[in-house]
């Protein structure tokens, strides 16, 4: 009987407990999801959503996403080996390059709808959210017009309805013009909601805003303007192509933008010009984190919180690296013979005479006196220092009768004729045929390559940003649509700002300023920065440039400055010491044109590749998508 | 409890795995796999009959097949003698060359999309593809004359009507390999459309330049460029010995 009780007690106890519904009871929140509301209460928590959006950003060249993706288009030769296909194939595939992250536009979207609902948010917080969350949509729509044309411009989250028909989530392709459309209005829209604040780098600002919408409207214009060159590359539907009517309408946004800018309404944006130096000045503006007015949008960095680059591993000059490795990007003469004389003049580097007779110099940087000093910024010549040491590059000895004498490998000694001993016969850095990581066109790249102590090496790696949008192409932007819409000496003006910077201090008058300068500014400016592709294809000038024929040396020193000058295997220039002694140059430097042995191939852009091929399995689920032409 | 010797485990694993791999061999490779694609269908791309060359790897064409879920294209390229063969399976395929590719024509639907030849194949089969060329080499005739090269030949112009292109430009191409285009040579000499006065009788040289590892012969081919068109047409390839 005493068991009675505690069993009746037991009774009442679960009685009185288990009376909740079943719905209250089982309706538990999860302690590890945050529901969408709880998820945007807090500006810090909705700030880390953000972030991962930001870091999904693309970038045709970053530092991020392999050497590689800086070194095509003849600008440069590859020094690794097993990246010798960029030189030794004969086209671009027409995948090449395609996006299609639609995975990221939904994610994007959710963001927009997410935040505008949430309402314990602060309403300046939210405002500046959903401004860069449009941002970031619409510069990705920017990347994806620019390498594939009109694509559906979704706006918001589809939702599969599961009744068997996807046919009403099957968007047909909005045309060229519409994207660009969206993109620039996109930038209108939030470019008041977004911070005015130049010392603000990795998050959306005003001034990115504009600097986007600037090189949007450019390009369309281009488009616009140019395509009337290749009318094969057009679709009836106007996916691809923008008719002539609408360029100037894009060539005032894009100069409108920029104005917008260089006025200073978007924060004190400036040319960097920290450094006596010009060519030291010209590579810090990619160096310097701390005080640089030039940078506008980047793609940031951090030593030790690992999210680093190891850009400078794969491209710092091989010989005194912190790894044993380095070298990859090696600048080809195409490129470095383009930086024009201070007197705004094109020449090849002197290399021979009037008569075809070698020059021979003192020291091996001075056959490239007197040049732009981008060039100095850009490339790392013989004879040039990186991180205070002299880089060893020279392809060895000239003999008396005209016999070169050299090694196979880095440094390598021989005796010389009439010595006793051997002696160094090639620099440690190269260039040796076919040797990865030495300079095997006799350049090493300087742009982006990390100075600081550690950078070279893989435990540490380097924390310079990328930058997406800087000044100096804002002002380039201005001119080439000023120069578009026949204002000429407006165009003058601020290509001249840029210009002095580089030592380029002749102002170039209105009467000078043409296409093919134009075409040259942006591309010994930019070089490296993820433009050469995207600027020849707006141009409608790829296809004239790697035309897939081989080049000779001939080729190679005619007109140079010319936008549609041929440019499809990567030279190299290669310094030779003269062994003579007794004669007046002996221990003096000349040089020699090569093309590297290991370069097979010829660039050739066919009109398939002006626009990245959509893969057939997009167009079988979604029969509306129409394919690129030529392909 | 006993615990097993090792050699007890070791000794059951063997078995398992003997008997798996009975099993796998007497159930495998019969219902699972398909035979492999065994009818062949093959051509040329030709004008009137005759074969129209192109450059190696450049032009393309593509079949479809409806019926099996999504439609994507079976892709596959001309030779450099205008032949092609594919390996497929019965059925009926359709089959275009894609807009833009090709020194020719090829039909097109009102829409402006390329139209479809219907291939119905049962059976191995022999389907050459008629087009219409912009232009034809004809007669090529290639000559050594001390270290040069000579080619000459006639150009007919086969489309004349409103869509008729010009010649931008013709060259002669050299190679050490029988792939001869203008990705593939060690020489070659242009002449521009506007310099061919008579296009009844057009020549070309070019020097024979020092072969490298040495060979006694080379492979010679005019190509044809057509204004706005980006594939050129070509002559066979001839080798010549040197």
């Amino acid at each position: 009987m005493k068991k009675i009780f505690p069993i009746i007690l037991a009774g009442i106890l679960l009685n009185a407990a288990a009376c909740k519904k079943d719905s209250a009871f089982l309706d538990v929140q999860p302690t590890s999801i945050l529901t969408n509301q709880q998820a945007f209460s807090d500006p810090a928590q909705v700030l880390s959503i953000l972030a991962d959006l930001y870091n999904r950003q693309q970038d045709f060249s970053g530092l991020d996403n392999g050497w590689a993706s800086f070194a095509d288009f003849s600008e440069s030769f590859p020094s690794e080996n097993g990246s010798a296909s960029i030189v030794q194939r004969n086209e671009w595939g027409f995948k090449e390059w395609e996006t299609w992250d639609y995975g990221y536009i939904r994610d994007l979207n959710l963001f927009i709808e997410r935040a505008t609902e949430a309402n314990t948010l602060a309403e300046t917080d939210k405002k500046r959210f959903l401004a860069e969350a449009r941002f970031l949509r619409a510069n990705y729509y920017f990347e994806m017009v620019k390498r594939m044309g009109g694509v559906p411009l979704i706006l918001q989250s589809l939702r599969y309805d599961f009744s068997g028909d996807p046919t009403y989530l099957q968007y047909p392709r909005a045309k060229e013009s519409e994207i660009y459309d969206f993109v620039i209005s996109e930038a209108e829209a939030i470019k008041n909601d977004l911070p005015v604040n130049p010392n603000e780098k990795s998050r959306a600002t005003k001034g990115a805003a504009l600097a986007m919408e600037s090189r949007a409207a450019l390009y369309a214009g281009s488009i616009a303007r140019y395509g009337v060159n290749t009318p094969q590359v057009s679709l009836p539907g106007l996916e691809v192509s923008i008719p002539a009517s609408m360029a100037n309408g894009y060539y005032t946004k894009a100069l409108n933008a920029a104005k917008e800018i260089i006025s200073g309404s978007a924060g004190a944006y400036a040319l960097y010009k920290n450094k006596p130096d010009l060519g030291e000045n010209f590579a810090s503006i990619f160096l310097d984190k701390g005080n640089n007015p030039e940078s506008i949008w980047v793609e940031d960095y951090k030593l030790r919180s690992g999210r680093v680059n190891g850009f400078t591993v794969s491209t710092q000059p091989r010989y005194g690296a912190e790894e044993e490795e380095g070298g990859r990007i090696n600048p080809s003469l195409n490129l470095v013979q383009s930086f024009e004389k201070l007197d705004n003049s094109f020449a090849p580097i002197p290399h021979t005479d009037g008569s075809g007779n070698p020059v021979y110099y003192n020291n091996l940087s001075d056959i490239f006196a007197g040049r732009d000093a981008r060039l100095y910024g850009t490339v790392i010549l013989p004879g040039s220092s990186f991180k205070g040491r002299p880089v060893d590059i020279w392809a060895g000895y000239q003999l008396a009768d005209g016999s070169i004498v050299t090694g196979d490998d880095r440094g390598a000694q021989k005796t010389l004729p009439g010595q006793s001993g051997p002696v160094q016969v090639v620099g440690f850095d190269g260039p040796v045929s076919a040797k990865e990581f030495t300079a095997q066109t006799g350049f090493y790249l300087r742009k982006y390559v990390d100075p600081t102590p550690g950078a070279g090496s893989r435990g540490t790696n380097s924390e310079i940003p990328f930058i997406r949008y800087r000044y100096a192409e804002v002002m380039l932007n201005a001119a080439e649509a000023a120069f578009e819409l026949g204002q000429a000496d407006e165009a003058a003006g601020y290509m001249n700002q840029v210009r002095a910077r580089a030592g380029l201090t002749i102002p170039l008058t209105a009467t000078d300023i043409s296409f093919d300068r134009i075409v040259h500014e942006r591309r010994v400016e930019l070089a490296f920065e993820g433009h050469i592709l995207f600027d020849k294809k707006r141009w409608r000038i790829a296809h004239l440039v790697w035309d897939g024929n081989k080049m000779t040396a001939a080729d190679l020193l005619s007109n140079i400055g010319s936008a549609t000058k041929r440019s499809t295997q990567p030279f190299g220039l290669w310094p030779y010491r003269l062994h003579n002694p007794g004669n007046a140059n002996h221990g003096k430097w000349s040089f020699r044109i090569v093309l590297p042995v290991t370069v097979t191939g010829a660039n050739r852009f066919r009109l398939g590749n002006y626009y990245s091929f959509i893969d057939d399995n997009i167009r079988a689920n979604n029969p509306k998508i129409v394919r690129q032409p030529n392909q | 409890m006993k615990i097993k010797s090792k050699t007890g485990i070791m000794k059951l694993q063997t078995q398992y795995i003997i008997m798996l791999a009975t099993i796998a061999t007497m159930m495998s490779c019969r219902k699972d796999n398909y035979d492999e694609p065994g009818v062949l269908l093959q051509g040329h791309i030709v004008y009137k009959g005759e074969p129209i060359q192109v450059e190696y790897n450049q032009v393309p064409f593509e079949l479809y097949q409806h019926g099996f879920g999504k439609t994507g294209p079976i892709n596959a390229v001309f030779a450099q003698d205008g032949s092609y063969s594919v390996l497929l399976f019965s059925g009926e395929y359709r089959f275009i060359i894609p807009n833009g590719q090709g020194p020719f024509k090829w039909k097109q639907t009102a829409a402006g999309a390329p139209d479809t030849t219907i291939v119905a194949l049962n059976g191995s089969q022999e389907l050459d593809i008629e087009v219409m060329p912009y232009y034809m080499i004809r007669n090529p005739r290639f000559s050594k004359t001390g270290g040069n090269i000579a080619g000459s030949f006639t150009i007919e112009k086969i489309i004349t009507d409103a869509s008729a292109r010009d010649i931008e430009s013709v060259s002669l191409y050299l190679n050490k390999t029988q792939f001869v285009s203008g990705a593939d040579n060690v020489a070659l000499k242009t002449m521009n459309g506007s310099d061919i006065t008579d296009p009844n009788n057009v020549n070309l040289s070019v020097a024979v330049p020092t072969l490298n590892p040495a060979q006694s012969y080379v492979f010679a081919r005019i190509g044809l460029k057509i204004a706005g068109v980006e594939d050129r047409i070509f002559s066979p390839v001839m080798k010549i010995d040197l």
